[in-house]
């Protein structure tokens, strides 16, 4: 049962972090602004919201839970779309001319 | 086994930051420079935790959930100082 945990919360942190590279280097890829906002927005979360949770769960089986991993998340998934819309609206200010037609 | 993944994990968190900080140093306008501390700040908070985790210590949860406060709030008055002009009207 503990060698299960263990291999859950090991799958969790090596998807974590994978999915947090990948965010990083599309941010450092990407040759656009708004294709650059997708790996930071989605990926990095998705990321560390893994990382946090492998935590919950490791300081779960030391004996020792606390619930402050679960805030970190739950805020982090809160508060990342609102700064994605932020920069999109700051960078729309910046570029006027990216910006579409009305229909 | 976690003992052995977790310096893996811290490296490439590691990766990840420096990976950043190139296109902070880098980024052609202010959006993707303000963009690229958000990742960082997120990023960074990560890397506390596993490092929390490895030494097995919960001080670093509160000082992620500092990170994660500031950052945002950080962000946020980036952009609108790039939409404004001004942070407090």
């Amino acid at each position: 049962m503990t060698t299960l945990l263990e291999l859950a919360i090991v799958v969790l942190l090596i998807v974590g972090v994978l999915f947090a590279l990948i965010g990083s280097w599309g941010l450092a890829k990407f040759h656009d602004f708004f294709k650059r906002l997708h790996g930071p927005s989605k990926a990095t979360t998705l990321g560390v919201g893994c990382v946090l949770l492998a935590s919950v769960l490791w300081f779960a089986s030391q004996g020792r839970a606390s619930g402050h991993e679960v805030l970190i998340a739950f805020f982090l998934f809160l508060t990342a779309p609102v700064s994605a819309h932020l920069l999109v609206k700051a960078a729309m200010h910046l570029m006027p001319g990216r910006r579409p037609p009305p229909p | 086994m976690i003992d052995a993944v977790l310096p893996w994990v811290i490296a490439g968190f590691a990766l990840a930051l420096l990976l950043n900080a190139w296109r902070l140093l880098r980024g052609p306008s202010l959006a993707d420079r303000v963009l690229a501390l958000d990742t960082l700040y997120i990023n960074a908070l990560a890397l506390l935790v596993c490092q929390g985790m490895l030494w097995r210590t919960a001080v670093y949860f509160e000082l992620a959930l500092l990170i994660g406060l500031l950052g945002f709030i950080g962000t946020v008055v980036l952009s609108k100082f790039i939409l404004r002009g001004e942070i407090i009207e």
